[in-house]
């Protein structure tokens, strides 16, 4: 598939010194929603700031619809809508005014229906002429939408958009970014929110301390890094694994009204028919069977916590990871 | 070049100051007439003319320049300062402006206010004491040459600033003095020769000189030298911001 963004070799060191960047490598194709995963502090915004011409890298080649975003960056950034992490916007101005600026600064041409259309997607016509500040935060979130697709992007950016949004604004967000998608818009959101990727997106990036570390399909990457468990409830509880099962890694549960298998759904050869015979040979009688596949979450805590082992902080980021997922 | 974007930027730096009309208008309106009442009507009536001119109206030029320098600044670097300091910045900085886009919509906006300004307390003048206005273009000129200077000025200290002390200190520290000890109220020739020597290296003096002469036919320093200085100063400004952009200097990390 054609690609819509195009990032070679990027690295951003902060004037601390700090590098928040290291040599980033990543396509993004046009028309799909890629979800950029991360823990705190993993260099999520940066990629994106730099991209939208926030900051400036350090060193590497960005490629936007086409046009460098250096050289060509009228064209490049006409193509960008952001809707950046931080609630920020002239709170005094009214719902409308911000909006028509935002069309304006990217040089396009009023456009009455444009702007009352994507208000009204937003739930915001009625409240159009109201100032910023009366709104609610989740509102307010809302608005930043509307100013980024304000001037029609082809790339839209939705830096941690659901972040303190309750759930049902949430469902809706993730409404309007499929619709946008059907629309041809192509979407990259970061999120430290698990299920908002594994809800959304097409694929799956994870970055961490500055480093892409994995991106995949998420169907693929779901099935490749998965594994399935198998709980397997008994007629009989049991106080420990008879010696003949050993070799199957089970473990007990329910106190001991069940024993746990965990597999790799992938292989060829998953031991399951053994398993069920050996079970039936050690006299147990299976009363149910049940089976159930890890989550992206799961995985990702997985990758994250593997790259981060000799540091002290990688179980703090884990921790923050599915602290976020509540 | 992005017309739709310089304008939406303009319009909405206008507006902005649109909300605070009352106090834009309201406080130099009211400072202005405080300076004619007391040094117009009350102690200038007790002074000579100064070059043939009446006192109040001796003061007028000078008085504006005042208020055009503070309120230049103050508008510019605020502008500035604002988006930079709440974080909306950002989508000006991610739209497809030029920098040169960037600062005629910033700066462009300050000073037509203060242009806006200036005139304002021209007419307010008008209501204390009668001037002439010997070369009106001139005037304008220096006018606008002024509150286009001055705003980029106030732009490069927004963009410096990183808190409202340093936003506050350069006009209040360094412009106030300059405006009042660069001929606001006087002519340089009544100070003694020590003082004309040191004065002269006091760019405030130049625009002052300048933009009494548009009025008055007399200045301090001849008219092509006050120029020359207004345009060096715009110059320095200038580069100021251009080395801004070109380094990204506290505007993009
Ligand atoms: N202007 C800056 N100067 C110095 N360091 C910075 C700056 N901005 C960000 N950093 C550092 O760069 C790293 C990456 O920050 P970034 O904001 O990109 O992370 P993130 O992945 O978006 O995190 P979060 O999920 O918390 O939003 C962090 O360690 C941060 O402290
Ligand atoms: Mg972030």
């Amino acid at each position: 598939m054609e690609s819509v963004i195009s990032v070679k070799g990027l690295n951003k060191t902060y004037a601390s010194g700090f590098q928040a960047l290291k040599h980033i490598d990543l396509t993004i194709k046009r028309g799909e929603i890629f979800a950029l995963l991360g823990p705190n502090g993993a260099g999520k915004t940066t990629l994106i700031s730099i991209i939208c011409g926030i900051v400036n890298a350090t060193r590497g080649e960005v490629i936007v619809a086409g046009y460098d975003i250096v050289k060509d960056y009228r064209k490049a950034r006409t193509a960008i809508g952001l809707v950046p992490q931080e609630l920020t916007s002239n709170m005094f101005d009214s719902v409308l005014a911000t909006v028509n600026l935002s069309r304006g600064l990217f040089g396009k041409a009023p456009d009455k229906a444009h702007i009352e259309r994507v208000l009204r997607e937003l739930s915001l016509w009625d409240k159009r002429n109201d100032r910023i500040m009366n709104l609610s935060g989740g509102m307010k979130r809302r608005v930043l939408i509307a100013k980024a697709l304000a001037h029609e992007p082809e790339v839209l950016f939705l830096d941690e958009p659901t972040a303190g949004v309750d759930v049902e604004l949430r469902r809706d967000m993730w409404n309007m970014v499929r619709r946008l998608r059907e629309q041809g818009v192509t979407i990259i959101l970061t999120t430290h929110y698990i299920e908002e990727a594994e809800e959304m997106a097409d694929r799956i990036g994870v970055i961490n301390r500055g480093e892409i570390i994995l991106v995949e399909d998420k169907a693929d990457l779901m099935s490749k890094l998965g594994t399935k468990q198998l709980t397997i409830q008994l007629q009989e509880p049991l106080t420990q694994i008879p010696s003949s099962l050993a070799d199957y890694g089970l473990q007990l549960a329910q106190e001991g009204h069940a024993v746990v298998y965990t597999f790799d759904a992938q292989c060829d050869h998953t031991g399951l028919a053994d398993l069920l015979r050996a079970l039936n040979e050690a006299g147990l009688e299976v009363k149910d069977l049940h089976s159930s596949q890890s989550s992206l979450e799961d995985i990702f805590v997985g990758l994250v916590h593997e790259e981060n082992r000799p540091g002290a902080v990688a179980g703090a980021q884990a921790a923050a990871l599915s602290g976020g997922q509540a | 070049m992005n017309g739709y974007g310089i304008r939406a930027l303009y319009l909405s730096e206008l507006s902005r100051m649109w909300r605070t009309l009352f106090q834009s208008i309201a406080s130099p309106v009211i400072s202005t007439s405080l300076y004619f009442i007391v040094f117009g009507a009350a102690i200038g009536s007790r002074m000579q003319e100064i070059d043939g001119v009446s006192y109040g109206a001796f003061i007028i030029p000078g008085l504006i320049m005042l208020m055009l320098l503070n309120e230049s600044i103050s508008n510019a670097s605020f502008g500035i300062y604002m988006p930079k300091f709440t974080g909306t910045i950002y989508e000006v900085l991610s739209a497809p402006l030029s920098p040169v886009e960037i600062v005629v919509g910033y700066v462009g906006a300050a000073a037509t206010k203060s242009v806006l300004l200036g005139i304002l307390i021209l007419l307010t003048a008008r209501l204390f004491v009668d001037y002439e206005i010997l070369h009106p273009i001139w005037m304008f000129g220096f006018l606008v040459l002024t509150a286009i200077t001055f705003s980029l000025f106030g732009f490069i200290i927004g963009v410096w600033a990183d808190g409202f002390e340093k936003l506050q200190i350069v006009p209040m520290m360094i412009v106030t003095p300059l405006a009042f000890l660069g001929g606001s109220f006087y002519s340089i020739n009544m100070l003694p020769p020590m003082w004309q020597t040191i004065t002269l290296f006091n760019p405030v003096v130049y625009l002052i000189s300048g933009f009494r002469w548009s009025f008055y036919g007399v200045a301090d320093v001849h008219i092509g030298v006050s120029l020359g200085m207004t345009l060096v100063f715009l110059t320095i400004c200038l580069a100021i911001v251009w080395i801004i952009f070109r380094t990204g200097y506290k505007l993009k990390p």
